[in-house]
């Protein structure tokens, strides 16, 4: 059983739409007991890092969160909340990851949001089993105006205009992903296919 | 770097799609959803679907295939048509939709942008604008170009993106169905005083039309509906083509 967090953060929709398509067991829930018995945890998120912050705050949920043990992937603001903190409403975050989120600088060849398709790259970073049969250099898709910066974490990196940033992220059992996977195509199936069969 | 958008767009009524489709293969034509996944198995990056119902039933049928859409899909796709309150808007993001189009309603009620990119983020607010060329300054319209209003282009799409649209969708409204080219220049002045990624739309007759758009006209998609629908160009064909002509296409 995979537990979906509920915290009212953004449409859920999508996720649990991609796990049906690869016929996983799923639970929408914001109850302790069952994200602690889960299998896998998914941190999905939408919308603004210190709203969803705030709201991760309002379920209690947090000190369950750093606990877990078993397989945790945040997607989206769901890593970017993962990370040290935020520039986005200037919010303190979990500290799982060894990374801060700023706002991508305005740059005329490269538009915010940083929104399509773009591609991953230096996978080999964390040799981690998240990107098993997944080239370097597939394109993913993105929606984002703020960034994870490169850290000891990183384990896939992607560039937008000058910048460098990380498109996934690893420490221990906490896995991230900047970009969406469940609307990566066949590409971002098998990154949820790898995550769930960790 | 990002790739170029190909958005194919279908055009949907009573929850059949209205034009018929090419494909070799498909015995149910008119199935958006089997439509929409081969779309998107032959490379398509996102998918737009538009209701051209006009009835409250026909938009119920809507919403219903919104869900199955989602369900079957897994890439970005965009509805449109009959949004004309943050509900409406609503109900379509708890479909499954990643994104919604709005047009008419926005010009009728500009805080609706406001309101919907405030609720939901500027992802999910795509403001598409019909423009004319009216004796040299290209103008907003609504009902398919019949209404002219007082709307120019490019301040229009500049209090868009100030009220928190996501992307803009120009169509010309002048090039629209001629299969002769986009409006490469306006685009490319369009792209230029916008921060947000514009999807070019009207015009397509061949891929050439689609590289220059791409190229010199800036933008960051293209959006066409016939060309691919009766198999004029397959999408895997231009794809290889745009790659070929020196444009990042994912592959």
């Amino acid at each position: 059983m995979i537990a979906i967090i509920d915290y009212k953060c953004g449409n859920l929709r999508s996720v649990e739409n991609a796990l049906d398509r690869l016929g996983c067991e799923y639970k929408l829930t914001a109850d302790p007991a069952e994200i602690i018995a889960a299998d896998k945890v998914i941190l999905p998120g939408v919308g603004n890092a210190a709203e969803a912050m705030a709201n991760l705050e309002a379920t209690g949920l947090i000190p369950v969160i750093k606990s877990l043990r078993r397989p945790v992937l945040g997607i989206c603001v769901g890593l970017q909340i993962m990370c040290r903190d935020s520039e986005e409403g200037n919010v303190k975050c979990l500290g799982i990851f060894d990374s801060h989120v700023r706002r991508f600088p305005a740059d005329p060849e490269a538009k915010v949001p940083h929104m399509g398709w773009n591609q991953i790259g230096n996978l080999n970073l964390g040799k981690c089993k998240l990107f098993n049969d997944v080239p370097s250099g597939s394109f993913v898709y993105f929606v984002h105006s703020y960034y994870p910066t490169l850290c000891q974490d990183t384990i896939a990196t992607c560039r937008h205009g000058q910048m460098l940033f990380s498109a996934a992220l690893k420490y221990e059992n906490y896995y991230g992903t900047q970009f969406h996977p469940e609307k990566s195509g066949d590409i971002g199936e098998q990154i949820i296919r790898n995550f769930v069969n960790l | 770097m990002v790739a170029k958008r190909i958005i194919p767009c279908l055009d949907i009524r009573d929850g059949q799609v209205v034009k018929g489709i090419n494909f070799l293969g498909v015995k149910e034509v008119g199935d958006a959803v089997e439509m929409g996944r081969r779309y998107s198995q032959e490379g398509a990056d996102e998918l737009v679907f538009l209701d051209i119902t006009a009835t409250f039933e026909g938009r119920k049928t809507f919403a219903q295939l919104v869900e199955k859409i989602a369900l079957n899909i897994n890439i970005p796709f965009t509805v449109g048509g009959g949004i004309s309150t943050l509900e409406d808007a609503s109900r379509l993001l708890d479909a499954g939709a990643d994104k919604i189009s709005i047009n008419s309603s926005a010009i009728a009620n500009p805080q609706l942008i406001s309101d919907i990119a405030a609720k939901y983020g500027s992802q999910f607010v795509v403001v598409a604008i019909d423009a004319k060329n009216i004796d040299g300054t290209w103008m907003a319209t609504t009902h398919g170009g019949r209404n002219l209003t007082d709307r120019e282009l490019f301040t229009w799409a500049r209090e868009a993106q100030d009220r928190g649209a996501g992307e803009i969708l120009f169509t010309s409204m002048d090039h629209d169905g001629t299969k002769a080219g986009y409006a490469c220049e306006t685009y490319a002045a369009l792209s230029e005083i916008l921060s947000i990624p514009v999807i070019a739309s009207g015009g397509a007759g061949n891929v050439q039309h689609i590289v220059d758009v791409l190229s010199k006209g800036k933008a960051d998609a293209a959006l066409a509906a016939s060309i691919f629908h009766y198999g004029e160009i397959a999408i895997p064909d231009l794809k290889a083509q745009l790659a070929e002509a020196g444009i990042n296409v994912r592959k």
